[in-house]
């Protein structure tokens, strides 16, 4: 195996990586503020994935310029989704509620999943635009041109997030949240109003994570429990609520995932599950944090 | 308390023995074929439901042992064993896994249990996908002499069994100590109940129970690709069956498999997997709304109209 190969392996984990960093991040968003677990989050990546393809086949909208819109859509449908079925979970005792939020998702995962092949048919879709094929090489590697600009993107969203945790007024809410809600609802913040929002911006996170999937990649009804699994993977590497290290988790496995395709072919998701079981093992709990004594 | 239990036993004996007679009055195997799917959802429900809903560990990776049986009866069955032989060999191997992960796995508590499950389920249906990409066809000579008859029979047998020994767990002292673990496992640790051993031999009977489903599945179904018995979607149709009929009862997986196999034969050919949706949908009722289910439903509507007092389980 030549060292161009090995790189331009790595290179295209690295691609796909960012995606996972931005699914796992919005996942990781709403455990740390609201302490729930929702497994329904790669259905929500895959509506993203879908508006962006209406917006492309229905009005000719170029996906980069849907990034917004759709993230928009989901931001609203992931705060119905809140007010309607996680909000009323909110009063249940820790463990209880996380289990909750867990089968409450799960239901929403197979009511998209049956949803989309309604739809959209089980079919696979791609958003395919004039510069498809575009692309650069560099180094003798090639970068081709969408999924270079996903990662791009995928940064840049990560950092306006962070930006906006740690800079601006309601960001610092959402993380006083995610320290000590309690505390944080005695200092005067509207636990459910940030609650709220935070499950909007998960959503929306997800929803630009699809967007770029459904043109650097494919979409299809059954890719959210793939998704969710990925997501899952990360977070518990990073930690859930650890929103700076999901990123860079992310990054990790999609390289790992990728490099390994090389060593052992078709069995490179069996590598991020058991490394996935290894971390769950090896550090129980303490990677979720303290939600679980 | 005797009277109440001999008119169930009364009760499950004389259905048995009607659905025992059902190949003798009808020769129609659509009809046959619907029974033996309900049967096939009692019994993966049922399993599901003594580690899920007695001893509280909802696991996501049910599949996997469904799976492991399906494809170890199958092959040793093709090989040219007898069926029963393989059949029970089937679950056997579905038990040897649990024994092998079960440690690591009930160290986990919680969510951990149910993403960590998911994630082995996972594994093993991507490795027999890899391994064994082709369809499971069965030879010739097994198509010429197949019968509905012997795998109405099989599910049948099958699916009463399952439930007796959900019966019976209901009225142990076993059962009391799952269902103490489901309820508060610090506490019931504190009253001296090993709570280690209960999970562990709740997730035994189940995955012994789970194998034995698969197995019957795979004297069933002529064709099939190798992976199909270890889709995650066995794991949700027997979550969405125990939810929606009443987790932690002996009736509630029994009324779930019925309704979920009628609407998915009733929406077949208009809107295939409407099912799962209105099942998905129920589900998310249930979990928000209504923790008993139909079961508690059922109790609650008694209630209003007899005006006695029912007892509602809980969950």
């Amino acid at each position: 195996m030549s060292w161009q190969v090995f790189a331009q392996s790595l290179l295209f984990g690295i691609f796909v990586g960012g995606l996972y960093g931005l699914a796992a991040v919005g996942l990781s968003l709403v455990f740390g503020v609201m302490k729930m677990l929702n497994v329904a989050h790669g259905e929500l990546l895959m509506l993203g994935g879908y508006a962006t393809f209406w917006f492309f086949s229905l009005y000719h909208i170029d996906p980069f310029l849907s990034l917004l819109p759709s993230a928009f859509i989901l931001f609203v449908i992931g705060m119905g989704l809140y007010k309607g079925l996680f909000s009323p979970l909110s009063k249940l005792h820790e463990e209880v509620k996380i289990k909750n939020s867990l089968l409450i998702g799960f239901g929403l995962s197979l009511i998209f999943h049956n949803l989309a092949i309604r739809l959209w048919t089980a079919d696979e879709r791609s958003v395919s635009v004039i510069y498809s094929g575009w692309g650069f090489s560099l180094f003798g590697l090639r970068f081709p041109f969408i999924r270079f600009s996903g990662l791009v993107l995928a940064t840049i969203v990560i950092l306006a997030l962070h930006q906006f945790l740690t800079k601006t007024y309601f960001g610092k809410a959402i993380r006083a949240t995610t320290e000590n809600w309690e505390s944080a609802a005695l200092m005067g913040i509207n636990i459910e109003k940030t609650s709220m929002i935070s499950f909007g911006f998960g959503a929306a996170l997800a929803a630009m994570a699809g967007t770029i999937v459904s043109v650097g990649y494919a979409i299809h009804p059954a890719m959210g429990l793939e998704w969710t699994l990925k997501a899952l993977i990360v977070v518990v590497l990073a930690g859930l609520g650890n929103i700076g290290g999901a990123f860079f988790a992310g990054v990790l496995l999609g390289a790992v995932e990728s490099v390994s395709t090389l060593f052992v072919g078709p069995y490179m998701e069996v590598v991020g599950l058991v490394i996935f079981l290894l971390v769950l093992e090896l550090k129980p709990q303490g990677l979720f944090g303290k939600s679980i004594a | 308390m005797l009277s109440s239990h001999k008119k169930i036993l009364l009760l499950s004996l004389g259905v048995s023995v009607f659905l025992a007679l059902v190949p003798l009055l009808t020769k129609r195997n659509d009809f046959i074929n619907i029974l033996i799917l309900i049967f096939l959802y009692i019994c993966l429900a049922q399993s599901w439901n003594i580690l899920a809903g007695y001893a509280g560990q909802v696991s996501l990776g049910h599949a996997a042992f469904f799976g492991l049986g399906a494809i170890t009866a199958r092959f040793l069955w093709v090989l040219g064993y007898p069926f029963f032989l393989a059949f029970l060999i089937g679950g056997i191997v579905a038990v040897v896994f649990a024994l092998i992960i079960g440690h690591p796995a009930l160290r986990l508590k919680g969510i951990y249990f149910a993403i960590g499950t998911l994630g082995f389920g996972q594994i093993l249906k991507i490795t027999v996908g890899n391994v064994l990409p082709t369809v499971a066809d069965l030879p010739g000579d097994y198509i010429a002499t197949y019968s509905l008859i012997p795998r109405y029979y099989l599910f049948l047998v099958l699916a009463v069994i399952t439930v007796a020994v959900v019966y019976w767990i209901n009225h142990s002292k076993l059962g009391l100590g799952m269902v103490a673990v489901r309820e508060d496992e610090e506490a019931a640790k504190a009253s001296g109940v090993n709570t280690f051993r209960q999970k562990m031999i709740a997730l035994v009977i189940s995955t012994f129970f789970a194998g034995l489903a698969g197995g019957a599945f795979a004297f069933y179904q002529v064709s099939y690709y190798h992976d199909l018995p270890f889709s995650p979607i066995w794991t949700f149709d027997a979550l969405l069956i125990t939810f929606v009929g009443g987790v932690g009862t002996i009736i509630g997986p029994i009324i779930g498999a019925f309704f979920y196999t009628i609407f998915k034969e009733l929406f077949a050919r208009t809107f295939p997997e409407l099912h799962v949706f209105i099942f998905g949908i129920l589900f998310i009722l249930v979990v928000l709304l209504l923790p008993g289910g139909l079961v508690e439903m059922a109790a609650r509507i008694r209630k209003l109209l007899t005006s006695k007092k029912a007892v509602a389980p809980t969950v």
